[in-house]
């Protein structure tokens, strides 16, 4: 599903920032990978190269058979395939809870009114918020907010989502309405990446877990070998930290 | 139904009462001073002469275009023909029955007066103002095209369109617009109109050139609120709607422009407030717009004080309803 090759980043801001360095992974169809490390370790850039929001230096990456970062890719038909889940959920503060779902789906899908609403309320549904439809995104709790954006990355029906981490930004009492619906969307079978700083979510749901230090993968492998397990010293002590 | 919502007390500062007083006491006695200092120079103050410059009842002249004599007149209800015959031509003039002005058999030269009638007509500075309100208003449409280009065209990362705008906003923020009025129409204004009457086009009025030159000046400060306003966005908004699979434009007109619009508006009042003003520059192309307008009726009428406040008062007419106007737009873009 997603093959990435040897991918190099580096920022300049204005000092040189290696953010990632050789990097490869590969995603399967279906699968759930989870990308966690410490804070700076290229986790959220890695997945920002994977639908090109950040450009990757050098290396490859495959999705679906297509070269993303080939300069002669329509990046927008991939975009349209693959969503996207953010930490600011980035949800359109002018469009009601509707018209931020329907939207892209009439505009980049070019579906009819008629289907977009039935997505729509299909959608809002499947992530508990009939009621909000007509609602604005700012009188929504943060965990609705989260949920409506979820909605609106899936109405492209994608072939993989991808969340960078997308409970960070939420009160507590809010991370489990979305877990939930996340955990929902990978026992339907939908391929994702997650980033996120949620072992529990990872232990449970992740089919392999992604440990990223320094801009570079460190260790990759099923949950319970993760936990229990670690071979390296890094993701250790991230552990002790963490758990 | 018992209103159960209380009021809030108004809590004034201490006394309050006193410094009302202070105030229009202040502001009557600048009025006041004005008056006097305008006696001490002797200025007669003529005020009844200032409705003529709005409306006035014009009497308007119909006159025989031939030669002869009046052969006939007939009323029908309230107009009345009025057939002038002689040298084998003949004329029938039809004329409000009140303003008659001659007699059946009445010898007729060419410019003699047949009849009059009463003609209500703008005067010079309600002409001065539509010209003015024309003036301002293609040059707000032109500049909000030339600016949201302009502005689209300063945050491109292709180089030419950048540097472009760039030598643009700089140019014309950086000179007098009178200098730019003053180009616009003895330089360019002389190389167009030569090439138009090359092709056998007809030549451009000064009122075109007094508008390119306004859309010009104004489009270059539109342009930087404009840029101002998309950076103003989050940069997620454009992330979120890429993501999705829209295009760079399709996330412009969809997402991005409709949010800047909101803080767009505020400066861009100001700016269509300036333009109005800036319009009594056009003046020196001999554009007569309001305040060129004022300044002949002072010419002919010797009375420049009550003149030009009356000038200030439909300036400020225009400018307010305008900032009110963009008010009501605020309040419905704003966010529920």
């Amino acid at each position: 599903m997603i093959d990435v090759k040897h991918i190099h980043k580096t920022f300049y801001v204005p000092g040189e920032v290696k953010a990632l360095v050789d990097v490869s992974a590969s995603i399967e169809p279906g699968e759930v990978v989870v990308v966690c490390g410490p804070s700076g370790s290229g986790k959220s850039t890695f997945l920002r190269c994977l639908n090109r929001l950040e450009r990757a230096d050098s290396g490859h990456i495959i999705i679906d058979g297509i070269d993303v970062l080939h300069p002669k890719t329509n990046i927008n038909k991939v975009r349209a395939e693959v969503g996207m889940v953010f930490q600011s959920f980035n949800l359109f503060p002018h469009k009601t809870v509707f018209e931020n779902i329907a939207l892209a789906q009439h505009v980049v899908r070019k579906r009819s009114k008629k289907e977009c609403a039935k997505k729509t309320a299909f959608l809002l549904d499947k992530v508990g918020i009939s009621d909000k439809s007509a609602a604005y995104p700012d009188n929504l709790s943060g965990g609705q907010q989260q949920r409506v954006a979820i909605a609106r990355a899936l109405a492209m029906d994608p072939k993989v989502m991808l969340f960078d981490e997308p409970t960070s930004a939420l009160d507590p009492e809010m991370i489990g309405e979305v877990l939930e619906v996340m955990k929902k969307l990978a026992q339907e079978g939908m391929t994702m990446v997650v980033v996120t700083h949620e072992m529990g979510f990872a232990r449970e749901v992740a089919d392999r877990i992604i440990f990223m230090d320094a801009g570079g993968i460190v260790e990759v492998g099923p949950p319970e070998h993760f936990f229990t397990n670690p071979e390296h010293e890094r993701t250790k002590l991230f552990l002790n930290q963490i758990l | 139904m018992e209103n159960t919502l209380k009021k809030p007390p108004i809590i004034r500062p201490p006394h309050y009462n006193l410094w009302v007083t202070v105030f229009v006491v202040f502001i009557l006695l600048i009025i006041g001073s004005f008056y006097y200092s305008t006696q001490r120079i002797e200025y007669i103050w003529r005020w009844n002469r200032m409705p003529i410059y709005f409306a006035y009842l014009d009497i308007v002249k119909i006159t025989s275009e031939i030669d002869g004599e009046v052969d006939d007149i007939t009323l029908d209800g309230k107009d009345a023909h009025i057939t002038v015959k002689g040298m084998g031509e003949s004329e029938t003039y039809t004329v409000p029955a009140k303003g008659v002005y001659v007699e059946d058999g009445e010898l007729i030269s060419p410019g003699d007066i047949l009849a009059t009638y009463e003609k209500w007509k703008p005067g010079l500075l309600i002409i001065g103002l539509w010209v003015t309100l024309e003036l301002s208003l293609m040059a707000t449409i032109f500049g909000v095209i030339i600016g949201v280009v302009g502005g689209l065209a300063r945050i491109s990362s292709n180089p030419a369109f950048r540097w472009t705008v760039m030598i643009y906003v700089e140019l014309i923020r950086g000179s007098p617009l009178m200098v730019q009025i003053i180009i616009w129409y003895f330089v360019l204004g002389t190389v167009i109109n030569d090439i138009l009457s090359t092709y056998g086009l007809g030549r451009l009025s000064a009122f075109w050139y007094g508008v390119a030159s306004l859309s010009c000046f104004a489009g270059a400060y539109v342009t930087e609120i404009v840029r101002a306003g998309i950076q103003s966005i989050h940069r997620g908004q454009t992330e979120a709607a890429r993501s999705l699979g829209m295009t760079y434009a399709q996330s412009m007109r969809y997402i991005i422009l409709p949010q800047a619009l909101r803080s767009i508006l505020p400066p861009l009042a100001g700016q269509f407030i300036s333009l109005i003003k800036d319009s009594s520059l056009l003046g020196i192309i001999a554009i007569r717009e309001v305040t060129k307008a004022a300044r002949e009726a002072v010419t002919a009428s010797l009375q420049p004080f009550e003149l030009y406040i009356m000038l200030l008062l439909l300036y400020l007419v225009l400018t307010f309803s305008l900032s009110m106007f963009v008010q009501y737009l605020e309040r419905r873009t704003a966010i529920k």
